[in-house]
């Protein structure tokens, strides 16, 4: 089983030479620690950055230079800053080639919801309802079930969506899954998982087909 | 040169009455005009509605507004990190409409670009686009949302000049350009006023004719809400 670290370092893996990417708030951030160091990629954040770098050092945080989490962060050479209007043509226009959010629910026609538990918790949608309308090519980043042990990949979302028919590909601690029109086609096993165990933890369409290769993180 | 420098805070929110719709730049604290919020805490207005992105957090920012609840409605994308904020919708004393972050920011674009809607496909097939037209564009569903109507935008720059003129710094930029000229009377404050000529008009990022007041800001705190670093 994958821990958080292990999901964000197979994403890595889908990010390819040339791409600019939105990553989302919690295991999303982690994969910008885990990408090739011979590709050029380019980190935005919708708050209005490009060419995101690192945490700053202690001492040279500037109040100014946020990320969306409001972290505060650095740039690299090349970086620029916009406002959000234009932040969001990037997004909407799909100028960014590959966005990675958490969710709490993904259906296997690809609706997600990760904004709202009724009558729990009401924080807001932020930039994901956009992100996930707009963007080409988005991974799922989460855990496979709950803190309850109940399965996040389901027929139907139960929560409020975010977006609807949009996820194209999942990575959790136990997989690497497709969405496509039958439901979630699995890809790849984590390490020491098996295809039984993913079964049990999933509770929409599964689709095996041959043998599941294990996922390779180097 | 049209002058449009005011000397004090108390000019920069001169004609805010209760009931009004302001808009406030900055996400989260990062970019907020801390000068004019703290003046509009003291001018005791009530009933507000509120356009911003969040909604600062208890003791800072439009949490300061809240406390004394002078905050009728609020309209944001994202409002974590605040406990009376999340304490006052619970108990539906204050009114909250939850927008999509671009959505948002295109709702104040639109209207400081004359545009009275516009249709984006944020929040199509969700709560958000209940009781909104939706329309089919080239195989893509998209939702109809409209403009802002605002009485005040209260922004923050980094430097500005007596004509209006704004350059903004780093993520501190954000909303504040969006919402300049989004409402009937804009008010910039800024953290160095300067006299006209001394900004380049290449490096200008808002055109004075978006504003009609500026002030030089006072004490600014620039509070960080999540100090992230990495050692050497």
């Amino acid at each position: 089983m994958l821990d958080k670290n292990g999901i964000a370092k197979r994403i890595a893996k889908e990010v390819k030479d040339g791409y600019y990417v939105n990553l989302g708030i919690g295991i999303p951030t982690l994969v910008a620690n885990f990408v090739r160091d011979d590709i050029e990629v380019e980190f935005q954040s919708e708050n209005g950055v490009l060419g995101m770098g690192p945490f700053p050092y202690q001492g040279e945080e500037d109040a100014d230079i946020i990320n969306a989490g409001k972290q505060t962060i650095t740039t690299l050479p090349g970086a620029s800053f916009f406002d959000s209007a234009m932040s969001f043509s990037m997004i909407r226009g799909q100028h960014v080639d590959l966005t990675i959010l958490g969710a709490m629910e993904v259906a296997e026609n690809g609706d997600i919801a990760n904004w709202k538990i009724p009558g729990k918790m009401v924080k807001g949608m932020g930039g994901a309802m956009d992100l996930v309308a707009s963007a080409e090519n988005i991974i799922v980043a989460m855990m496979h079930t709950n803190k309850k042990g109940e399965s996040k990949l389901l027929k139907k979302c139960s929560l409020p969506l975010t977006g609807v028919g949009c996820v194209k590909k999942i990575v959790t601690n136990l997989a690497v899954l497709e969405v496509t029109n039958k439901g979630f086609k699995l890809l790849e096993r984590a390490p020491g998982i098996t295809v039984e165990e993913i079964k049990k933890a999933t509770e929409g369409t599964l689709i095996i087909e041959g043998e599941i290769p294990e996922m390779e993180i180097a | 040169m049209i002058n449009k420098k005011i000397d004090t805070v108390q000019q920069a929110v001169e004609g805010v009455t209760d009931n009004m719709t302001l808009m406030l730049g900055g996400f989260g604290l990062c970019g907020i005009p801390e000068n004019a919020i703290a003046e509009l805490v003291k001018l005791g207005v009530q009933n507000l509605t509120c356009i911003s992105n969040n909604a600062g957090v208890d003791d800072f920012g439009l949490g300061l507004l809240l406390q004394q609840r002078q905050i009728k409605k609020m309209i944001s994308s994202y409002v974590g990190e605040n406990d009376e904020f999340e304490r006052q919708m619970l108990s539906g004393e204050l009114e909250v409409e939850l927008t999509p972050q671009g959505t948002l920011a295109e709702k104040c674009r639109a209207a400081q670009a004359g545009f009275p809607a516009f249709y984006t496909p944020a929040g199509y097939g969700t709560e958000v686009a209940e009781g909104k037209e939706s329309r089919e564009f080239n195989g893509k569903m998209y939702i109809l949302e409209k403009a802002y109507e605002a009485d005040f935008a209260f922004v923050k720059a980094w430097k500005g000049d007596e004509a209006g003129n704004l350059i903004f710094k780093g993520t501190a930029r954000n909303f504040n350009p969006c919402m300049c000229g989004a409402a009937k009377i804009t008010v910039a404050e800024v953290e160095e006023l300067v006299p006209v000529g001394e900004l380049d008009p290449n490096h200008i990022h808002i055109p004075g004719i978006f504003v009609q007041r500026i002030f030089q800001g006072k004490n600014y705190e620039k509070r960080i809400e999540q100090r992230t670093v990495r050692t050497r």
